[in-house]
């Protein structure tokens, strides 16, 4: 019987490849270990055995059918759980331990009650039921892991798929972790277990081994019958054995010497009563140690145990509350740049920079250490052939394995030969033999160049190696002694041992805990009986109800649990409405304008004064005397206008010789200018027909009269016509960005993989995420229209019914807006761009809000009749203005109508449910 | 300092390689200062271009039909005619801007002397527009109906010529093309500074930097100076070859003067998006900031509408908003060709406002470590 099948399979990611025709059969019901460093496949070859990652070549069947194959996807979904690599990968951080497996329990279709059984009994036995308030951001690594099984097993899979599950988890946690599975497989014997692993160790425990390495299958067997064949007595020996001999060379086992210890105490680093508080919280209680130049000292302890900020304080970042740290004799000053030289620094998460190929970062590191010009070719030559990058020179980091990557980490924190290096987990996810390599140079620095490490590990093999090692726990060191001593001490026969003892010692729960995962067993005898792939029924393939709402309410309470986002968006929309409405008046008032009156006599100074009359529009500046002044004035933007009166002006028109008034208009701003040309018109006019009619009472200036008479907007005012115009844009950008981030922002945590790997379909997905912005997009145009009517005085004159309708409609398509602008990018910032262009320029520029759709021409006239906000426009300018109703609208709401499932379609269609 | 310098010089650096890696920004920043420079010009027509326009002819005269035919393209497109009962519907859908109407025996009256009425219906609710089209048809009509009657009118006390400076047709396109460059300038300097250090303090990379010899200041005006340099070559560009090569307006200043200032306004700008970054977790919320924070500088900048319309109140605060005063010297060099003796105080002010909100930002950093 096997579980996976697959022949020839291949996978490259664009040059890099990921498998290298690969075939092999995987038993079922066995647990199946994939054992080798990172960057080798493993991670690919589980991606698409679980259908996250579309295949590209090869054969591969999983639970009987083929993987190309949609439908058997659909189908064996539900039979299937896979844990992603990273800490709490699958899982949201902002959510509470109770709320994420809720949401898990609800995506496989399980009812209320049985949710509540399900999660009490997994909770507890996990030893997460205490904390099933806590959000799973504040639980520690081992913690996480845990959830994050439990979330995998809620729905009973048949196939249970874990991709280094217990990568950067302490061993205690570690050890409970595989506890928890063991008990699990005896409960449920048929479910197939396959497990990725870089611990050598760990892969002792399972039934069956695939040693890969470079995209390729190594060797497969049980644990003994690799050891056997290797000749070996670890699995680590054994799997530097099956490597190719070009990969094992200058491998040999490390022999530490001993430090040297010199007469006079010469301590590079000293530590005194070290305490570190977040509030109430204390991260580092009382820490004290001392390290002798040269030393290679290990800090041991539990994820979250106050290991790294400790590292925060000796290295400055982060100031201590209490106590003193202490470097060559210096208090640690975070602003000592000096001292900061002398350090090397390598964090746990890759830290380098992504986009700089290799060598740049190498160079950008060796130059900011202030390594002189004329040495750096040679120290990057040095970096490149100590750690073996030197063919991977021009690739960039965040195309790299993780552990070709820890190992850049590493080159670019030595590159400046530092006194001190300190080093966050370095080797997690390293393989054996470049941990070896490491190790190797880690020795050499100490012994040879006497630089003092500090490093902190998980890897018990590594521990052994230190000069002496301080197990840390809840923010206290409990002990801090050399290896050997502390295994003498606690009585136990390795440091895995001691060290477990240790925890235990200190946190008596942590025992029970690992007690209770024995007591599996009783308590999943009384579980119902496991739901049957019938029982997602064929409708419910393509929507369920219950899936939708799930989403639906796991985006609501990730929104609320980010408040931040909410609010800044509320009255982002009320604070722009309130902008534009004040702030963007195309009335063209208080016009600064002067006079260059050549003339000065009676005559001219009327025709001055008439302007000065309309002063709502014209605010007279003190009066220009020559062309230069007007040329200085006008450029410098101060006046708009300039009325040039000639000489003998009064003279001629006494004389009826019709002079020449010259008026300078700043056309600058074409649209004022315009308008400026108007007033001119007018007030010519007017004075000319006062002149008329003083001079001569019987003629009769014109024939006909014309009267305008402006519909609608009786004042032309700015703010009846802009208000209605403002709302539809507001609503269309913030929501369409705000459910566009959502989806994206999935993509980037990577917690996306559950709709690749999980019964969701796409548009479950999407419409359950689009609900919230939705509802929020609903109550932003309520608030926008009560704004309009209240502060803004504009009167809704038409059908409310149809303001309300249409506003529903709009909100529908603004967020599936955002839905389709999320479905084509990958970062967050992009679609904040994409979204935020998207929206404004068409709506502003195409759908008539200054120039009608119907005078536009070519790809601006397409682009506006159909876009929205053209037809949203037209509906909320004839409901607020021109007090229309549903008969004269209903062109407008049908075409809205049309758009949503349009929008909506495009949208699913364009999100993959497969990683490509 | 030497080695500051170099610290600044190389973070800078590598900032530049970064963003170029990112072929998505990389084409956002060209399409911001090409396409949609270009678009905006094509498709915001002279204020009135393609009004849409119907008449009710309810006289059926010569008359009325010249009248009608008056109206031509490029400025209406060709009248339509519709009944008197047609007038409230069709505006309603807002299918016209303008309907005008001649009232029965329009000529007969004209000629006998006696004050018929055109009625002109403006949708006002087309701002722009509604107020400059509503001139120009009056205009028109007056010109054809002087024409008809060939009667020489009173010759008027005085005339007038209206001398359009530094855009003699007003043409909008001149107007929108540079004004959609200056917002994109804006635009682009906050969002690339801030989502750069967003970025790399989610990555961590931040961190690592501060345990190594550089310091906060170094880190920050690393950023401020790349990401200035990309804004200033994208702009110079867009200047010489969109707005000048492509469009052919005619650029009345110096460009090297107005690159000068548009270096001043970035410094401000970035230092803006690096302190905006420093308030927002995340991306979403700097995301969220930057639109409340650019949309109003932008909209009340002056850029778009005349400033002196703004009520008071605004028109003060505006006075500290970088924005202002790039808008100011930006119309002041680019239309008015106005040399630095006109426009040394928006690039004082620039520079004074830049100063200050690189202080803030730098604390505000410093804080945020």
């Amino acid at each position: 019987m096997f579980a996976v099948k697959f022949r020839n399979l291949c996978l490259n990611y664009g040059k890099v490849t990921g498998l290298d025709n690969v075939s092999l059969d995987i038993p079922a019901q066995k647990v199946v270990g994939l054992i080798g460093p990172d960057g080798v496949g493993k991670s690919t070859l589980l991606s698409l055995i679980t259908g996250a990652h579309a295949m590209q070549s090869g054969e591969l069947e999983v639970l009987g059918g083929d993987m190309r194959d949609a439908e058997h996807r659909r189908k064996i979904c539900p039979q299937i759980a896979y844990m992603p690599q990273g800490l709490g990968k699958n899982l949201y951080f902002t959510l509470t331990v109770e709320e994420n497996l809720q949401y898990f329990a609800r995506l496989f279709g399980h009812n209320d009650a049985e949710r509540r059984k399900r999660i009490d009994r997994l909770t507890k036995s996990t030893g997460l039921y205490p904390f099933l308030n806590r959000p799973a951001g504040k639980l520690s690594g081992g913690m996480k892991q845990k959830l994050g099984l439990c979330c995998s097993l809620i729905h009973d899979p048949d196939l249970l798929i874990l991709d280094e599950p217990t990568t950067g988890v302490d061993p205690l946690a570690r050890r409970q972790f595989w506890d928890l599975v063991d008990a699990i497989k005896q409960e449920q014997p048929l479910m197939s277990v396959i497990v990725a692993t870089a611990y050598m160790d760990e892969a002792q425990r399972f039934d069956w081994l695939i040693a890969m390495d470079d995209g390729k299958i190594l060797d497969t067997g049980t644990p003994s019958e690799i050891l056997e064949k290797t000749g070996k007595d670890n699995l680590d020996g054994a799997f530097i054995q099956l490597l190719p001999e070009s990969r094992r060379s200058g491998h040999k086992d490390l022999v530490v010497p001993p430090l040297e210890v010199s007469g006079n105490e010469d301590y590079a680093i000293v530590a005194e009563n070290l305490t570190k508080r977040f509030g109430s919280f204390t991260a580092v209680d009382h820490v004290s140690f001392k390290i002798r130049k040269g030393e290679i000292f290990g800090f041991l302890g539990s994820n979250g145990c106050g290991k790294t900020t400790t590292m925060r304080m000796l290295t400055g970042l982060a100031p201590a509350t209490e106590g003193t740290a202490e470097i060559f004799g210096r208090k640690v000053d975070g602003n000592s740049l000096e001292l900061r030289e002398h350090l090397g620094y390598m964090t746990q998460l890759f830290s380098l920079y992504g986009d700089l190929s290799v060598r740049q970062n190498l160079l950008l590191y060796a130059r900011l250490y202030r390594i002189p010009e004329a040495e750096i070719p040679g120290r990057i030559e040095e970096m490149m052939n100590r750690f073996q990058l030197k063919e991977i020179e021009h690739a960039l980091p965040k195309e790299l394995p993780l552990g070709l990557k820890q190992r850049l980490s590493l080159a670019a924190a030595v590159i400046h030969h530092p006194d001190i290096l300190i080093l966050d987990e370095p080797t997690s996810g390293v393989d054996p033999v470049a941990r070896d390599l490491f190790w190797e140079l880690i020795i050499e620095l100490s012994r040879r160049d006497r630089v003092t490490i500090f490093i902190t590990t998980h890897f018990m093999n590594e521990a052994e190696r230190c000069d002496r090692i301080s197990l840390m726990h809840a923010g206290k060191s409990y002990v801090c002694d050399t290896p050997s001593k502390i295994v003498k001490d606690r009585g136990a026969s390795t440091l895995e041992e001691a060290f477990i003892g240790v925890l235990e010692d200190a946190d008596p729960g942590a025992n029970k805990r690992s007690d209770d995962a024995m007591q599996i067993q009783s308590s999943l005898a009384d579980t119902e009986k496991k739901v049957s792939p019938s029982h997602f029924g064929r409708l419910s393939e393509f929507f369920s109800f219950q899936r939708w709402y799930s989403c639906f309410w796991r985006e609501t309470l990730e929104l609320m649990r980010d408040p931040i986002r909410a609010t800044l968006a509320l009255f982002g929309a009320l604070i722009l409405m309130l902008v534009m409405g004040f702030g963007i008046n195309m009335d063209v008032e208080k016009m600064p304008y002067a006079i260059l009156d050549r003339d000065r006599t009676e005559t001219s100074q009327s025709y001055a004064l008439n302007l000065a009359g309309s002063s709502r529009y014209f605010v007279e500046h003190a009066p220009v005397r020559n062309y230069q002044e007007l040329d200085r004035r006008m450029k410098s933007g101060e006046l708009s206008l300039v009325i040039e009166i000639p000489p003998g002006f009064g003279r001629d028109v006494q004389r009826g010789m019709s002079p020449e008034v010259s008026f300078w208009v700043d056309g600058s701003m074409p649209s004022r200018g315009e308008t400026i040309n108007g007033y001119i018109k007018g007030i010519h006019n007017t004075w000319l027909q006062s002149r008329q009619k003083r001079v001569d009472k019987k003629s009769k200036f014109t024939q006909v009269d014309i009267e305008t008479r402006y519909r609608y907007n009786p004042d032309v005012l700015s703010l009846p016509a802009m208000v209605p115009a403002t709302i539809p844009l507001l609503t269309l950008m913030i929501p369409a960005i705000l459910a566009a981030l959502s989806v994206v922002r999935e993509k980037e945590m990577g917690s996306i993989i559950n709709l690749y790997v999980t019964p969701l379909s796409r548009i479950e997905f999407l419409l359950g995420k689009q609900m919230p912005y939705l509802l929020f997009a609903i109550l932003s145009s309520a608030l926008l229209t009560v704004m309009a009517v209240t502060i803004f005085d504009v009167p809704v004159k038409g059908s409310f019914f149809v303001l309300i309708l249409a506003s529903v409609m709009y909100a529908v398509i603004a967020t599936g807006m955002g839905l389709l602008f999320s479905s084509v990018t990958r970062s967050q910032i992009a679609v904040i761009f994409l979204a935020m262009l998207g929206t404004m320029i068409p709506s502003v520029q195409f759908c008539g809000m200054t120039t009608p759709v119907e005078t536009q021409e070519g790809i601006a006239r397409i682009i506006g009749s159909i876009y929205p906000t053209t037809y949203m426009l037209l509906i909320s300018r004839g409901v607020f203005n021109k007090a229309l109703d549903f008969a004269d609208l209903s062109h407008s709401l049908a075409a809205l109508a049309v758009m949503i499932p349009v929008i909506i379609g495009a949208g699913v269609l364009l999100q993959k449910k497969q990683e490509k | 300092m030497l080695q500051s310098l170099k610290n600044i010089y190389n973070l800078g650096v590598k900032e530049i390689i970064s963003l170029f890696r990112d072929w998505l920004m990389v084409i956002l920043i060209v399409y911001s200062f090409s396409l949609a420079v270009i678009t905006s010009s094509k498709s915001q027509p002279d204020s009135i271009n393609r009004a849409a326009i119907a008449v009710v002819d309810e006289d059926h005269s010569q008359l009325s039909r010249a009248l009608t035919d008056a109206f031509m393209p490029p400025m209406f497109i060709p009248a339509r005619q519709i009944t008197r009962s047609e007038i409230d519907p069709a505006m309603d859908r807002g299918e016209y801007t303008f309907v005008v109407v001649f009232p029965p025996d329009f000529q007969k009256d004209v000629l006998s002397g006696k004050s018929p009425e055109i009625q002109v219906n403006v949708d006002a609710t087309r701002m722009t527009q509604a107020f400059t089209g509503s001139g120009y048809i009056q205009q028109i009509l007056q010109q054809e109906l002087q024409k008809f009657c060939k009667q020489k009118s009173i010759k008027p006390g005085a005339s007038y010529v209206v001398r359009n400076r530094f855009n003699p047709n007003l043409t909008q396109s001149w107007f929108t093309s540079i004004v959609q460059l200056v917002n994109n300038v804006t635009m682009l300097a906050i969002i690339l500074t801030g989502a750069a250090l967003i970025r790399e303090r989610e990555n961590g990379t931040l961190e690592h930097l501060l345990v190594m010899p550089v310091t906060p200041f170094e880190i920050m005006m690393s950023k401020v100076w790349s990401m200035m340099l990309i804004v200033l070559a994208a702009t110079a560009g867009s200047l010489y070859f969109v707005v000048e090569m492509y469009l052919k307006i005619p650029i009345e200043g110096s460009i090297l003067l107005y690159l000068a200032g548009v270096a001043l306004h970035l410094f401000a700008v970035t230092s803006l998006g690096i302190f905006l970054a420093c308030l927002a977790q995340n991306m979403p919320q700097l995301g969220m900031l930057l639109i409340l924070v650019f949309l109003p500088m932008q909209m009340l900048s002056g850029g778009n509408t005349p400033r002196e319309s703004m009520p008071v109140w605004v028109q003060n605060i505006m006075l500290a908003a970088p924005t202002t005063h790039f808008v100011s010297f930006s119309q002041a060099i680019l239309f008015r060709g106005a040399g630095i003796e006109v426009v040394w105080k928006p690039f004082l002010m620039l520079f004074v406002i830049g100063s200050v909100l690189f202080v803030i930002s730098l604390r505000a950093f410093r804080k945020s470590l």
